[in-house]
């Protein structure tokens, strides 16, 4: 019996003095500047963006537009391997964003015709219409599969760009019906610039201008009589420091793209003013310096998502290197992150923004901590009025219920957020109800006659299953509410949920040991306060 | 100390009162629901919500006119109150609108709000917290959050009905959706913006709820056991005073926490810990008036319930069911 009891207080201390270390003993030391240990700092308790501040953005991935560009490229790519195998057709246009179609076959020339779009049947299926026209759908299932793509590679886009802006403890994750990404950067004040640079497509190009500058988009198309051939786009250019826009009409084709990127990185021109340098791989190297050398004294402009960055006109042959000159400092850090961290597959919109300065985090904090003090000190006071000294025993139980709550959020990671102090003062509350329902059942044994540790017994035996089935079905709600939740409600979710968990071992473990502890001496206790 | 000893009231000859009662504060807060609307907060209305701090305190009204006359697009719909606390001079600012989606429109509005306050002529003034959200979000959330309701008043119903029977899980289910309309009718009556914590707080009051409710379930059920020649009413009444001490004890403790948030716990928490706080009431009143009423309907022909029979005990079960036969002959 005693050797039993002395292995439950050790149980009991060790649990303590574990969660005590990891949930509690870093909020202290970081209020009063005690010294704190490396791998305890890494683990101690992380606060959400409501209470840290910072900036909360979601983002919808629109699908679709990967989806399309995968038909335009198949497109452009069957229109191509029809004239090189010599089977003439009236048309490849793109209908929607999964289908494309060929006009005007020959019935002579099917054959070939079959064979060149060999192809693109392993993503398309085929249907033949009247005139020798087909119709290419993109597969059902590989659509799906696009669309899952283009969101995960956005979000591992977003993750490098985030990374590359240096900013401590971002969260990037897939939420909702999967085409979203929720972002969350602490400590971030400066919202528009987070968004520009996480959502700019990051698409390079860079192509010969044919035409231009022009002052307006008007003037520009007038240039061609108001019919801009196929291969050629206007395009504006980056807003000078006069506020006003230019306009360039270049070629669509480009000589290299971002694709053939190597590395970018912040550089300087001759005039010791900001430079985006990148290079190029060594395949498109030798393109590019064909391409320059066919070009020379030609206007060069290096595109940066349909915008013209800048231009220069090739002096010479260009192989491996290049640079965007005339930015901002800014404007310079901002490219060489997108450039570097490559181009979005799906072009995405801002559904979800939310800024939360770091007072209005601090003022959450504040108002939590009170909220907990009060609600600790009501629960404790009623505790010890209506149940007297066995009121002190579930007060310490609490106690080490919240311990091992904070300490076990710690441990796993959970984020504290503003409805998680929401869920750690309920979670005092709601957490007696154990104890109270125990002691009212020993109440009940004890006025039927039966010896105190008898009743002590019979009440903690008892009760258990009753303890077990609240809290499962708490649990159930509170598994549910996970779910559903997303940042903030997460962290109430996580809260209730531990909290219920280091409940039920508090209230029936740790009380129980403590009612043994008083009893231990004396084999006949006489009276139990409670 | 001790409350409620040994108490014997007929919680059941109160059954039919109860249930008109509360038929009467849910047909109150439908009927206010439809005629005022229930205010959606802004994850579920869509919209910008703009917190400014001033130098000095302006009036409400000042704001006001600054928004109306530097933005006018925001309409009537504009909400200004102040917010937090005073000596933060803090001022909430809401608009319906969102400005444009895409790329980094969708700050539009919130700019357009941060010049009308510049040009308002209100002193210093700096935005401390935005929260811009699209319309789409809101739909999106009302799915999510109905589909968590149902599914975990589902598993709510599969476990009790697993651990009981089920007469007592349908009548701990049924008190626990009475228990989400009289909370939803008390935050329409009092105008609670029904935001994201509110539904977390809703969906909390579901677990908690039935807590109660399994406390004195497991009380009847071993008055039962115990019991064989009392009449179920008797023993669910009986179960009831035994129990009734620790359900007002229980839901007093968690009322105190509940009421510490509600004072204290700031701006933000405060219809979180109102839904709590009304949850928790008609939780614990649902659980003596609702619950056990519904097994004893539940159960009113048969007299006995099967859960009396230790469960995997083949001959009590028997010994119910040729009662029964008895009884009809």
């Amino acid at each position: 019996m005693l050797k039993n009891l002395s292995w439950r207080i050790l149980t009991t201390i060790v649990v303590l003095v574990i969660f005590g270390l990891v949930g509690v003993y870093p909020l202290v030391a970081t209020f009063y500047g005690l010294p704190m240990p490396e791998w305890l700092a890494q683990k101690q308790l992380k606060l959400g963006l409501d209470l840290k501040g910072g900036v909360h953005l979601v983002l919808r991935v629109i699908t679709d537009t990967a989806l399309k560009a995968e038909t335009e490229a198949q497109s452009e790519r069957t229109r191509e391997a029809l004239a090189s195998a010599g089977v003439n057709v009236t048309g490849v246009t793109v209908v929607n964003d999964v289908q494309f179609r060929v006009d005007g076959v020959q019935p002579t020339q099917s054959q070939a015709f079959l064979s060149a779009v060999a192809d693109a049947e392993g993503t398309f299926d085929r249907s033949s219409g009247t005139g020798g026209s087909y119709t290419f759908t993109m597969k059902p299932n590989l659509q799906k599969q696009f669309r899952d793509e283009s969101v995960r590679q956005a979000r591992t886009t977003i993750e490098r760009r985030v990374n590359e802006l240096g900013v401590s403890e971002p969260s990037i994750a897939q939420q909702g019906n999967g085409d979203q990404i929720l972002v969350q950067l602490p400590g971030v004040t400066d919202v528009d610039r987070a968004k520009g640079i996480i959502s700019s497509t990051g698409l390079l190009k860079l192509t010969i201008v044919e035409q231009g500058p022009f002052s307006t988009r008007e003037q520009a198309l007038q240039a061609f009589n108001n019919n801009v051939p196929p291969d050629i786009e206007i395009l504006p250019g980056r807003q000078e420091s006069g506020g006003a826009t230019v306009y360039y009409a270049v070629k669509k084709a480009a000589a290299v793209t971002g694709r053939d990127l190597r590395s970018a990185q912040e550089g300087i021109d001759e005039y010791n003013r900001p430079a985006v340098r990148f290079t190029l791989k060594q395949d498109a190297a030798q393109r590019f310096g064909n391409f320059t050398q066919s070009n020379i004294g030609r206007p060069l402009a290096i595109v940066l998502d349909d915008r013209v960055m800048s231009v220069a006109t090739i002096q010479g042959r260009i192989t491996d290197s290049g640079q965007i000159t005339g930015v901002s400092r800014q404007e310079m850090q901002d490219t060489v992150i997108t450039l570097k961290s490559g181009a979005l597959p799906a072009s995405m919109e801002y559904i979800q923004e939310q800024t939360i300065g770091p007072s209005l985090g601090a003022d959450a904090i504040r108002a939590g901590v009170l909220a907990s003090i009060v609600g600790l000190f009501l629960v404790v006071a009623f505790m010890l009025v209506y149940y007297k000294l066995s009121g002190v025993n579930a007060v310490v139980a609490l106690i080490f219920n919240l311990v091992i709550l904070l300490g076990l959020m710690a441990y796993i990671g959970a984020v504290m957020t503003l409805p998680g102090i929401a869920g750690f003062v309920l979670t005092m509350g709601i957490g007696v109800d154990s104890n109270v329902l125990i002691f009212e059942r020993i109440k009940e044994e004890l006025e039927h006659g039966r010896p105190v540790r008898i009743a002590l017994n019979a009440g903690f035996s008892r009760v258990f299953l009753t303890l077990l089935d609240t809290h499962i079905s708490a649990a159930i709600a509170a598994l549910f509410l996970l779910q559903f939740g997303t940042g903030p409600i997460r962290g109430f979710a996580y809260t209730l949920l531990i909290g219920l968990g280091s409940n039920l071992f508090t209230s029936t473990f740790v009380s129980r040991t403590l009612f043994e502890m008083v009893l231990g001496r004396k084999q006949q206790a006489a009276t139990l306060s409670i | 100390m001790h409350i409620f000893h040994n108490t014997t009231f007929d919680f059941l000859k109160w059954r039919w009162h109860a249930i008109i009662l509360s038929w009467v504060v849910i047909i109150a807060g439908i009927v206010i629901g439809m005629t005022k609307g229930v205010p959606l907060g802004l994850e579920f209305a869509g919209g910008t919500q703009v917190i400014a701090q001033f130098d000095k305190t302006p009036s409400i009204e000042m704001v006001r006119q600054a928004i109306d006359r530097g933005y006018p697009a925001g309409g009537e719909n504009v909400i200004v109150q102040s917010y937090g606390d005073p000596a933060q001079r803090q001022v909430m600012i809401r608009v319906p609108q969102v400005g444009g989606e895409g790329g980094t429109a969708l700050s539009a509005t919130r700019n357009a709000v941060d010049k009308a306050l510049r040009a308002g002529n209100l002193g210093n003034v700096s935005i401390v917290g935005t929260e811009i959200v699209s319309p789409t979000v809101g739909r999106d959330l009302s799915q999510k959050g109905l589909s968590a309701f149902v599914l975990s008043l589902i598993g709510i119903l599969a476990y009790i009905a697993f651990r009981f029977e089920f007469s007592f899980a349908a009548g701990a289910v049924i008190a626990t959706i009475h228990d989400i309309f009289v909370t939803f009718a008390f935050l329409a009556f009092f105008q609670y913006d029904l935001t994201l914590n509110v539904i977390a707080a809703l969906l909390t009051v579901t677990g908690y709820s039935t807590n109660d409710t399994i406390v004195i379930f497991d009380r009847v059920r071993e008055n039962l056991r115990s019991m064989r020649s009392k009449s179920l009413n008797d023993v669910v009444n009986l179960s009831l005073n035994q129990t009734l001490g620790r359900t007002v004890i229980t839901a007093g403790t968690a009322l105190l926490s509940a009421i510490a948030l509600f004072l204290f716990g700031g701006e933000v928490l405060r219809g979180f810990a109102f839904t709590m706080i009304v949850g928790i009431v008609t939780g614990t009143y649902s659980s003596v008036f609702v619950a056990a009423a519904i097994v004893t309907f539940w159960n009113r022909k048969t007299r006995r319930i099967a859960a009396a029979a230790p469960s995997g005990d083949a001959a009590a079960g028997q010994r119910g069911r040729k009662q029964k036969r008895a009884k009809a002959s």
